[in-house]
């Protein structure tokens, strides 16, 4: 590894993300495009969240990754791996002790602060790609403000199913202007993305987008006013391991008994939740959004 | 607590990632030089090439070597490589009429100036198996290798008899036969721009595509472009998705030298190397103009590095297909082509599927089960 820069991308290519970055934070919720580079990570395996991560991270920096929630799941081991040999820095599974943390599909339960950043890995930049295929067209219809047809399929879907059917990457209008896809994050993490201490940073490596929510934005998912944007419902399911009910959970099947429990997707918080539960000394972070 | 959640980690993808060393040893043969991979692979290493963005026919065997064959995966080891280079010249444009020439055979016309050239090429053999070579040995290459060369040396003399000028011919493009008649439709100025603001080339690799692009960022994405995305796509629009007829007006394969504007000396240039490429010049008639103009036909033009005339022709017949100003079918539709022929993008993502989406699912869930008891499950629709 060491025949490779520091962070593996040349500083050229990070300053040119740099750049992108800062146009992303100056317009918040608007898709920056940029020269993405291949990364020794397949497409689709978090290459934009990673150019971000990588552009960002300095050597004091502490960097904690996770996918699905997990800091054990492979592919943030790989990504994780990958950063921390070209870097050298640090690295934690403790949320309230990462300056970075980069993630697919998920926000920490636990709130971040200011100072620190959350980079979110995107598959799909384009919200409106859900009712136009062509980026030529969405590209015109963001410009002109032209929300139209998200709000007529959003109706429709009312119509046809009673409630709006989206379940991840739920659309949401980040500072009155834009509308933005948050990542698949569950509708659960959308409202942790408004009036946020922590800066959020977006990147999709394969659509070459890159964009931002900087901290103290206005992020209001799409809803209409009789029919308001809501989270999804545990209805009182608690986590089989730490026993919260105030988390995003996961479901899982029993490998022998077949019986069906949660757990928290949060794996770190669960882990620290459960260490308190059992009366050892825990800084447990902050509520999202109170 | 019987379950462990699916995920092994570290030391999960340290196995699996011997298991892969094991898998590609285990039949106890002995290893692969790089260097016969580069020179008996022929084609994959100019594949791997083509499709990896670097011309590098050592590296481009190593990672063939190292994937066990797998081109896509190889090309992907070589676009991720060639992104830790930083890009500190701009090759000057090539003249392909100077190619030094190995194929070089016309559809189009029976005899062209020049003459055809079959070159080494598989069209004309029977695909039969020659099961000859499963016991081929050292000596019986040696010994064929200096028979071949002799006979060609030979073949030479004898032509070259009463001859003073070299032997090499020139090859005058095809195509600047009908150009000089006026049969080909030019390129307006506008879809040859290719220049940024600040007089830089456009550059796929530092900028990412806007539709409608320039046509050199679509020549660029074409010619790193998977070469059986490509094949599909082009063969659609010759099957009736497009109705395109491409005649093959010229195809050549050889070896063009790159050169630089000299760092120092302004004005003079400086030759790094020769690289072999595959060029192929596509002919159809011009139909898809919205205004009535003056019968014409219009180019579509393929490149490639290495030999990989399957790629070069689709990528031809694709550029043609594209400069329908009223797209019909998918392949004259640019954004749509453009978007996904890039090999090591759509692996990556088809395979990511593969990643775990447990809370992506969960929310599905909970949706569809809302959905089930607002309408009450057991309730007729």
């Amino acid at each position: 590894m060491n025949l490779y820069n520091y962070a593996f991308l040349d500083e050229n290519t990070k300053r040119e993300i740099r750049r992108a970055l800062l146009k992303a934070v100056a317009i918040p919720g608007y898709q920056v495009p940029f020269g993405s580079r291949e990364l020794p990570i397949a497409r689709g395996w978090g290459t934009g969240g990673l150019q971000i991560t990588l552009s960002l991270i300095g050597p004091t920096d502490i960097l904690k990754v996770i996918d699905q929630g997990s800091d054990e799941s492979v592919n943030a081991c790989n990504l994780r791996d990958l950063i921390q040999q070209t870097t050298g820095v640090e690295t934690t599974v403790d949320t309230c002790e990462a300056t970075l943390v980069q993630t697919r599909h998920r926000i920490p339960e636990e709130k971040m602060i200011d100072g620190q950043l959350l980079v979110l890995q995107v598959p799909y930049p384009e919200t409106l790609r859900w009712v136009e295929p062509s980026e030529q067209e969405t590209r015109r219809m963001h410009g002109e403000k032209d929300y139209s047809k998200l709000c007529v399929f959003l109706y429709e879907d009312i119509v046809k199913w009673g409630e709006i059917t989206l379940s991840h990457r739920y659309p949401v209008r980040v500072n009155g202007r834009y509308i933005m896809d948050p990542s698949p994050i569950p509708r659960y993490d959308v409202p942790k993305l408004h009036q946020a201490e922590t800066m959020f940073l977006f990147g999709a490596g394969r659509e070459k987008r890159i964009y931002a929510i900087p901290p103290y934005t206005d992020v209001i998912p799409l809803q209409f006013k009789d029919h308001s944007f809501h989270v999804e419902d545990f209805q009182g399911a608690a986590c089989a391991s730490c026993g919260s009910t105030e988390t995003y959970l996961d479901e899982v099947f029993d490998r022998e008994s077949g019986e069906r429990r949660y757990y928290c997707s949060d794996t770190s918080f669960c882990a620290k939740r459960k260490r308190k539960e059992d009366g050892m000394q825990v800084h447990l972070g902050g509520r999202w959004n109170g | 607590m019987a379950y462990a959640a699916v995920k092994g980690g570290q030391e999960a993808i340290a196995e699996a990632e011997k298991l892969l060393h094991y898998y590609r040893v285990k039949g106890g043969s002995l290893p692969l030089s790089v260097q016969q991979i580069r020179d008996q692979m022929r084609l994959a290493v100019d594949k791997v090439m083509g499709e990896g963005s670097l011309y590098d026919p050592n590296l481009a065997a190593l990672a063939l070597k190292q994937t066990e064959g797998d081109t896509l995966e190889a090309s992907f080891m070589i676009r991720a490589f060639r992104s830790t280079l930083e890009r500190n010249h701009y090759s000057l444009p090539v003249n392909t009429g100077h190619m030094r020439v190995m194929r070089r055979i016309s559809a189009a016309f029976k005899e062209v100036p020049g003459g055809q050239y079959l070159g080494p090429t598989r069209d004309y053999t029977k695909r039969l198996l020659d099961f000859t070579l499963e016991e081929e040995s050292k000596e019986q290459i040696r010994e064929f290798v200096a028979r071949h060369l002799f006979e060609t040396m030979e073949r030479m003399n004898q032509e070259k008899k009463g001859k003073e000028e070299n032997l090499l011919p020139d090859f005058p493009k095809v195509i600047d036969l009908l150009r000089r008649e006026g049969l080909l439709e030019e390129p307006t100025q506008v879809q040859e721009c290719s220049q940024d603001a600040s007089g830089n080339l456009d550059d796929i690799t530092r900028h990412s595509l806007q539709f409608p692009v320039s046509r050199a960022m679509r020549l660029q994405s074409l010619a790193r472009g998977e070469t059986g995305a490509m094949m599909a796509l082009a063969y659609s629009s010759n099957r009736g998705y497009g109705n395109i007829h491409p005649t093959l007006g010229e195809l050549r394969v050889g070896y063009v030298p790159v050169c630089i504007p000299h760092p120092y000396y302004p004005g003079e240039t400086l030759t790094l190397g020769e690289v072999l490429v595959t060029e192929a010049e596509i002919l159809a008639r011009m139909e898809e103009r919205k205004e009535k103009r003056r019968a014409k036909f219009t180019l579509g033009y393929g490149f490639c590095f290495g030999h990989n005339e399957l790629k070069a022709i689709a990528m031809g017949t694709l550029d043609r297909a594209m400069v329908a100003e009223n797209s019909q079918a998918p392949v004259e539709d640019e954004e749509f082509v453009l978007s996904h022929i890039d090999g090591i993008e759509a692996s990556g993502f088809v395979a990511h599927w593969k990643l775990p989406h447990y809370v992506d699912f969960q929310a599905e869930l909970n949706r569809v089960r809302s959905i089930q008891e607002r309408e009450g499950k057991n309730e007729p629709l």
